[in-house]
């Protein structure tokens, strides 16, 4: 394999591994906040349990996000020399930005909101945690300028090959960053939402029945059914701005080659790209245009508009988008069906008089099959996160900044043995790393859920709250 | 407002490898001592050894930032050079990510993974300190070469691979002589009291070494009279050594006086070898291939960096003082509560 293709994967691996625990900690941080405020408001200790129990895992889940961020910020001088020396001008403030607003913030208030409980003020306290949670967000927001800025490039001038900056709020609120940056978060939440969710289902199941695992599974599940629909609808508006930007995307991710009215929509089918057809189809009659253009008739472009003259490819390799979209957008319809049908079987009004908030059957009332459906969707975020970004990442090629930069152009003249054996390295650390992350979070879900049966101590209110010390 | 301080397309690289320079400056001394604390890890007894951790434990990660602020002003102010030192560095590079993953998710993993797992992750703790601190060193001599991997040149990388990592070994042991009591604090003032010659011998290694390596670096310093204002650099180094070994052999002080000092003395030590590799390099970004006027981005850019960097660099200083003054003192067991 050539440099080329190994740089790729390289980049790919790295980035994969990284995004999923970013993914967890932004929107964690303001979960963990919510349970801090809600602490101080109610002084209930079940929120307090609850921020103590997921803090662990914030911290956990911020220290791979850190290390695996800092192969990142070296991944584009080992492997892409030429990204920065034909768009640095502009990728260049941005990433400046991200480090000296996002970083440090975040990176200098951890420690307080991890071991300061008890060496500052609660106000302070409370700040470090809002601080956290506002820095990962601000990373966030400013990477997704970037890689907005890759698919949908604005504001800038191309002297000689290489990008001038003419206009930064153009290339800071460029056409896809709206869409990238609130699908993105939503998804950030919907991952929390049943990460929570699945691991208190778990201790539920291991017959933990503390307040506090009762109020995070509905505070999961409800998350989830909150979120959902709205990521729907951005996702909507997301590929509606793709239709209208990077065409040949919208063609992969539907599988249509010929550019026509009434195209269907796709539920399964087999792309071939020796054929250019799809070998088998199921799909919805014109449902493809109906949700691109809003009317049966509606002209879908197709993959064939996108070759050259000599039979070059223009557009992006068919296959892995067209899957990684049915993955991301079947994971969303089962989390939809999930959430929903939980929230439902909650509400039900269990046995006793009195008002509809006093009998509901609440977590009671989930049977043991939908909880075992949460335990299982535990990670269901990572896995359309993933998938969401394969869509989008491959969407892209041939090109690395859309019409400015081919990602032929910017890879480095490494050897691809050295490539090759880095990346088997990385593979390894990150495979071991990812097992012992899950099975750490298993773990402390196991402890927990032990903490609250028969043999506690009595004397002890909150015997989970008391074993919880970093360095036991 | 470009121009108010004269030519922007030589203030601005300047101003830029400035900063750079800071930054990397005070990485090494900050995650020096983290990485340190990590190489010293195994000589200690397992209580011991959470007390060293918990010394560390608020800061690493804030310590860790600034690799990331000195690697993206590479990044960003010279992409050219960025490009051509890591691509250079290839491996080395490689190396020293996985041992800063290791190292960063041991912290965690020792304290929250079933207790029988624990003496492993201890163990990745360990390596993943001294992978980072090994490539690191033997980045600075390959950088001090000329990017070259001649036989001469990896000899001597990692001969300054090992100096490094007695450096950092000496700096975390000044830094726990700062932050423990007790047992654990005698134990460091011994671990200082061996490191000492370490960093005196890599120091004087590098400085024999790099202008016999580079006719240009032998210029700068032995050009009459030139040399004669070099001579306070090597004098004052020479002065603090003496200071430093004099004090390590009266401390601990029974009312615990002068712990601070031979970190404070080492932080100088630092910055004063880091100023003259920096004269020896001055003007160049990759050694006798490309200055920081040649590598700059464009000016355009690089203001709107200036612009946030001169804004924030204030405010990162402050909060992160905010954090060492909320954890200053001798270090407790970390706990969440
Ligand atoms: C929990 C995660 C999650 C869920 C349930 C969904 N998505 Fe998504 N999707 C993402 C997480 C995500 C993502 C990982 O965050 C991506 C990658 C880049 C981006 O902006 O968001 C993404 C990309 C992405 C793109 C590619 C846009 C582009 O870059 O051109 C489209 C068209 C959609 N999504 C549409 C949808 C639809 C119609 C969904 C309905 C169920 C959906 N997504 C559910
Ligand atoms: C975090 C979620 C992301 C994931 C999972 C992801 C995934 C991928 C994958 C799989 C590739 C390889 C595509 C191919 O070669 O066919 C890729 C390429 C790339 N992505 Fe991303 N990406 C993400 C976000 C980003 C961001 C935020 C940036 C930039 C700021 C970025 C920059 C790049 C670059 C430079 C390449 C290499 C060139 C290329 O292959 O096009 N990515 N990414
Ligand atoms: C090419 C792309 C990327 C690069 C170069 C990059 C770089 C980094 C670096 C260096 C860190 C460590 C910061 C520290 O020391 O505190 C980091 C952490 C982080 N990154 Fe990325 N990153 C990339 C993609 C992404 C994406 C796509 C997201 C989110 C959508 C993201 C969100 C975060 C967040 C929230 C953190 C904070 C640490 C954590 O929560 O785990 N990054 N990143």
């Amino acid at each position: 394999m050539d440099t080329l293709i190994l740089s790729r994967i390289q980049f790919g691996a790295n980035i994969s591994f990284h995004i999923l625990f970013p993914t967890i900690t932004i929107a964690l941080g303001w979960v963990l906040l919510f349970f801090k405020l809600r602490f101080n408001r109610t002084g209930e200790a079940r929120w307090m349990d609850a921020y103590r129990f997921w803090v662990k895992v914030f911290a956990l889940s911020f220290a791979m996000g850190v290390v695996s961020g800092i192969t990142m910020s070296f991944q584009f001088g080992t492997n892409w020399p030429g990204f920065m020396e034909h768009v640095g001008n502009i990728a260049g403030p941005l990433l400046a930005y991200e480090i000296l607003t996002a970083f440090f913030l975040e990176a200098a208030f951890l420690g307080i909101m991890l071991f300061g409980f008890s060496r500052v003020p609660g106000w302070l306290h409370t700040l470090a945690t809002f601080l956290v949670a506002f820095g990962t967000t601000m990373s966030a927001f400013w990477i997704l300028v970037l890689n907005s800025w890759m698919h949908t490039p604005a504001g800038f001038e191309l002297r000689d090959g290489i990008a001038f900056a003419t206009d930064w709020s153009a290339i800071i609120f460029n056409p896809s960053l709206p869409y990238r940056l609130s699908h993105t978060l939503i998804s950030s939440g919907l991952t929390v939402a049943f990460l929570i969710a699945g691991l208190s289902a778990l201790r539920w199941l291991w017959g933990d029945r503390s307040g506090e695992v009762r109020a995070t599974l509905r505070f999961g599940a409800m998350l989830g059914a909150l979120l959902i629909p709205a990521q729907i609808v951005v996702g909507d508006l997301h590929g509606l701005n793709t239709l209208e930007h990077q065409p040949a995307k919208v063609a992969a991710m539907e599988g249509n080659w010929e550019t026509g009215g009434n195209v269907p929509l796709l539920l399964f089918a087999v792309p071939n790209e020796k054929t250019r057809s799809n070998d088998f189809e199921i799909g919805i009659p014109s449902g493809a245009s109906v949700i691109l253009k809003h009317k049966p008739e509606g002209v879908v472009p197709g993959l064939n508009d996108f070759v050259g003259e000599n039979g070059e490819v223009l557009h992006p390799p068919v296959t892995p988008v067209f899957y990684a979209f049915r993955v991301m957008v079947g994971t969303g319809m089962a989390m939809l069906a999930l959430s929903w049908l939980s929230l439902a079987l909650m509400a039900r009004r269990g046995q006793g008089t009195g008002s509809w908030a006093q009998t509901r059957r609440g977590v009671e009332g989930l049977p043991k099959l939908l909880l075992f459906a949460f335990v299982a969707m535990t990670f269901a975020g990572w896995i359309a996160t993933l998938s969401g970004w394969y869509v989008t990442e491959i969407g892209r090629q041939p090109w690395l900044v859309t019409g400015v930069l081919t990602t032929e152009m910017a890879v480095a003249d490494v050897p691809s043995g050295m490539v090759l054996s880095t990346l088997l390295v990385y593979l390894a650390v990150y495979g071991a790393l990812t097992v012992a992350y899950i099975g750490v979070l298993t773990h402390l879900a196991r402890k927990a859920a032990k903490g609250t049966l028969p043999p506690a101590t009595p004397a002890n209110p909150s015997p989970v709250a008391g074993s919880l010390h970093a360095a036991e | 407002m470009m121009t108010l301080f004269g030519d922007p397309a030589v203030w601005l690289p300047l101003t830029f490898a400035g900063l750079m320079g800071f930054s990397i400056l005070v990485y090494v001394v900050l995650d020096g001592f983290d990485l340190g604390v990590g190489l010293l890890s195994p000589l200690a007894t397992p209580e011991h050894r959470d007390r060293m951790i918990a010394s560390i434990g608020p800061f690493w990660d804030a310590n860790e930032t600034w690799l990331v602020l000195a690697i993206g002003l590479l990044l960003v102010a010279f992409p050219q050079a960025h490009g051509m030192i890591l691509s250079g560095l290839y491996l080395p590079v490689a190396i020293m990510l996985v041992g800063l993953i290791l190292r960063g998710v041991a912290f965690e993993f020792r304290a929250k993974a079933p207790p029988g797992h624990k003496p492993a992750w201890d163990v990745a703790f360990f390596v993943g300190s001294l992978m980072t601190s090994l490539s690191q060193g033997f980045m600075l001599g390959m950088y001090i070469t000329g990017l070259e991997w001649t036989l001469v040149a990896v000899i001597f990388s990692g001969l300054t691979a090992v100096f490094l990592t007695v450096g950092y070994s000496f700096i975390g042991a000044t830094w726990l002589i700062y932050k423990t009591e007790g047992l654990l604090q005698l134990k460091s003032v011994e671990w200082a009291r061996g490191g000492i010659w370490g960093l005196l011998g890599g120091v004087a290694a590098i400085s024999i070494a790099s202008p016999l390596a580079s006719p240009r670096i032998f210029e700068r310093w032995f050009d009459f009279p030139d040399s004669l204002f070099l001579a306070p650099l090597p004098l004052t180094f020479a002065l603090i050594v003496g200071l430093v070994v004099l004090v390590l052999r009266r401390l601990p002080t029974g009312d615990d006086d002068f712990a601070i000092l031979p970190f404070l003395a080492t932080v100088i030590l630092f910055t004063l070898a880091f100023a003259g590799l920096a004269y020896s390099f001055y003007p160049y970004v990759v050694p006798d291939r490309l200055t920081i006027y040649e590598a700059a981005a464009a000016p355009e850019s690089l203001i709107i960096i200036l612009v946030g960097a001169v804004i924030v660099i204030p405010v990162i200083i402050a909060y992160s003082t905010l954090a060492y003054t909320v954890f200053r003192g001798k270090a407790t067991a970390l706990s969440y509560d």
